[in-house]
């Protein structure tokens, strides 16, 4: 049989680390079958993870033939699709019919497959929970080459390590999820300022009842403007909202062509001064435009996918991302100590956002009850020396990482962060999933 | 008259796939033929719930020749439109020393379309229209050491087309003869390919698609391999054959 192999350097979407790896193109279950007997391999989606979450040098799979959707039920909304179709897929195909993924992250050039191993979130998190919350059941190749079907009440152990364990307890093939359903694709958005942190948790608190909120934060301010923001609630608007433009098209996908970055801009092009800039004018803009207007589902979830390979801003060495969330009674001390060490630091944020997070029950998943905040960097030694004393500060809140997003954490601090990790290895270990499941980043954390 | 309907040949293949989508897209029925018919199933109810078309499957084996008519008798319809996607690149070094090898990339890349594009042909004459697209390859165009024998047998079938382009151009039957440059597909993969000259799958099926409805007679995909290989072909050969490709 000939193996669609392929040796080549791969990253995640953060464009660092870059490493040579075998990558296999498998197009039926037989052929991940073969090479799951062969061990130490992991799965990839579209490689939108920020780090090294879905690679193996010795085997990467990557699992873009499994692109099928299957089937769906349209009393229900039960979508079943192979692993490897990217939401973007569901998107064109149901929003028409009136239905959207109930939890979606900020690109829709994501797998299912990788919604599931990092068990995302979404602007809706503290209302609604993580995307494992969707899901009815998957089916998932297991180190003895063995397909499982794994749901909440059906082989429950791996079902709940799966979601959130990173690829780290099998190949997931196929997955039944629960889609929403929606009458038109516009969100209702409305936009509130923040001058300050207290102002922004406070707005935070008081639109619990919101079904989507984010804050964009100004990471650049300090002193009494410190957590300065700009909070986006949002609703999924009805026929009634619309205006009458907009009815007759309520399930509209629009089309539209996507601008790209053509090159990787200079390295020292997002500079302090220039993010400074950049997110003093953005703030300016968004304090004054009105604050609630219908604003088209692509604009609003996907404002980035707009821009092709935007990543190439940060220049060829790339950018990482760092994402981690405080438990609710201490996120304020520690937000307010991360900023004030970033702005010690002679690198900024260039897009930081905040969100807060409702309850999860979850073996390994990422979010818990408290605020999570994501800001990105240019990839540089100053970079990684600021990241090293952002971790001693998420740990002294009591805080917790995003794998996800990771790129260069050390493993002892990693560790430190969350007592479930231990109890993760010791589930790979009891199943072997430890020797034949193991990304980059498993190896670098020792997971 | 005319129906909605398109068949495709070698349904499978990365170009292939992405030119259903395109056509199912648009609202066509698909007539989906190749070789391992299990793994069409798949396809074909992945394309039904997309977007909503009829999609029937048929197994094909294009190097069986003997079995072309009966599987055109089993097509539940006659496709307005027929696309003959299938191609074989194979290992020039092996195809080299190894007679079963190059004569099967010979066979997927002329005699097969040759024989079944032949019997469409007749059908579409018959009938006053139709249309044929043949998708060859810029191999085709000037003969190199580091892929020759696909590519000789690529020339045979773009001159193939371009023969029956004038035998049908008055018979109201459309021949599109398509020129893909590198594509990103399984076929090249682990290939070092030019990253701004190299296409994808979705960008070729779009170009056919408006190649097909403009009636166009010969493209290149991308438009810019057209002025590659003009300049290739215009290379004396006692210069050519010194140059490594």
């Amino acid at each position: 049989m000939k193996e669609n192999l392929n040796q080549s350097n791969i990253s995640g979407w953060g464009g660092y680390p870059i490493k040579k790896a075998n990558v296999i193109y498998p197009e039926n279950i037989k052929q991940i079958l073969v090479e799951v007997k062969k061990r130490n391999l992991i799965a990839r989606g579209n490689g939108r993870a920020y780090g090294d979450s879905s690679i193996n040098e010795n085997k990467t799979i990557n699992m873009k033939y499994f692109n099928h959707i299957i089937s769906f039920d349209d009393s229900f909304g039960i979508l079943v699709v192979e692993s490897g179709v990217l939401l973007e897929d569901i998107i064109k195909t149901f929003l028409p019919r009136g239905w959207f993924p109930y939890v979606t992250p900020g690109s829709k050039f994501v797998t299912v497959g990788g919604l599931i191993a990092a068990d995302v979130h979404g602007k809706n998190h503290h209302k609604e929970g993580s995307f494992g919350n969707f899901i009815e059941w998957f089916e998932i190749i297991n180190s003895k080459g063995e397909i499982i079907k794994c749901s909440k009440t059906e082989n429950t152990e791996l079902f709940k390590w799966t979601i959130g364990g990173m690829g780290l307890t099998g190949i997931i093939i196929k997955a039944a999820i629960k889609l929403r359903p929606i009458q038109t694709s516009w969100i209702k958005q409305k936009t509130l300022v923040a001058k300050n942190i207290d102002q922004t948790f406070e707005i935070f608190e008081n639109n619990m009842n919101a079904t989507y909120s984010v804050a964009w934060i100004n990471s650049t301010k300090t002193k009494d403007n410190i957590g300065q923001s700009l909070i986006m609630l949002g609703e999924h608007a009805s026929i009634e909202d619309l205006d009458k433009k907009n009815i007759k098209n309520h399930l509209e996908i629009k089309s539209k062509k996507n601008k790209i970055i053509p090159f990787y801009f200079p390295d020292w092009f997002l500079n302090k001064n220039l993010i400074k800039l950049f997110n003093s004018i953005y703030y300016f803009f968004g304090k004054n435009t009105s604050k609630e207007k219908l604003v088209y589902w692509d604009d609003y979830f996907y404002p980035l996918d707009k821009i092709l390979e935007w990543n190439k801003i940060y220049g060829r060495k790339g950018f990482v991302q760092y994402q981690c969330v405080f438990p609710l009674k201490k996120s304020k001390d520690g937000i307010i100590e991360l900023l004030m060490e970033i702005d010690n630091s002679s690198v900024s944020s260039f897009l930081s956002v905040l969100k807060r997070f409702g309850d999860q029950e979850s073996n390994f998943s990422f979010p818990m009850k408290g605020y999570t905040i994501a800001l990105d960097f240019p990839v540089s030694k100053e970079t990684f020396d600021l990241l090293e004393k952002l971790d001693d500060i998420t740990l002294k809140y009591e805080g917790r990482f995003y794998l996800a997003k990771d790129a260069r954490m050390k493993k002892e601090i990693f560790k430190k962060s969350d007592k479930r990790i231990q109890e993760f290895i010791n589930y790979r270990n009891q199943n072997n999933f430890d020797e034949d499941f193991q990304s980059s980043q498993s190896s670098r954390l020792e997971l | 008259m005319k129906n909605k309907n398109v068949l495709i040949l070698g349904a499978l293949s990365d170009i292939a796939k992405s030119i259903a989508q395109k056509y199912g897209e648009n609202g066509y029925n698909l007539h989906l033929a190749a070789r391992k018919i299990d793994d069409l199933e798949l396809h074909s109810t992945d394309l039904k719930i997309r977007y909503n078309v009829n999609v029937h499957i048929y197994e094909f084996d294009l190097l069986k020749t003997e079995t072309h008519k009966d599987f055109i008798k089993n097509l539940k319809e006659i496709p307005s439109i027929l696309i003959c996607a299938i191609g074989l690149l194979g290992q020039q070094k092996d195809g080299e020393n190894d007679l079963e090898l190059r004569t099967k990339v010979i066979r997927t890349n002329y005699e097969g379309p040759l024989n079944i594009i032949s019997d469409f042909a007749n059908i579409y004459e018959n009938q006053g229209y139709g249309t044929i697209v043949g998708i060859s390859s810029v191999a085709g165009d000037r003969g190199k050491a580091s892929n020759y024998i696909y590519g000789s047998a690529k020339a045979g079938f773009t001159v193939f087309l371009s023969g029956l382009r004038n035998r049908l151009a008055k018979k109201n039957v459309h021949v599109l003869t398509v020129l893909p440059g590198t594509v990103y597909t399984k076929m090249t993969l682990g290939m070092k390919l030019p990253k701004l000259l190299t296409s994808s799958p979705d960008k070729v099926a779009n170009d056919i698609y408006d190649a097909v409805n403009k009636k166009k007679d010969i493209i290149y995909t991308m438009k810019i391999w057209r002025l590659i290989m003009f300049i290739i072909r215009c290379i004396p050969e006692r210069i050519f054959k010194n140059k490594s490709f």
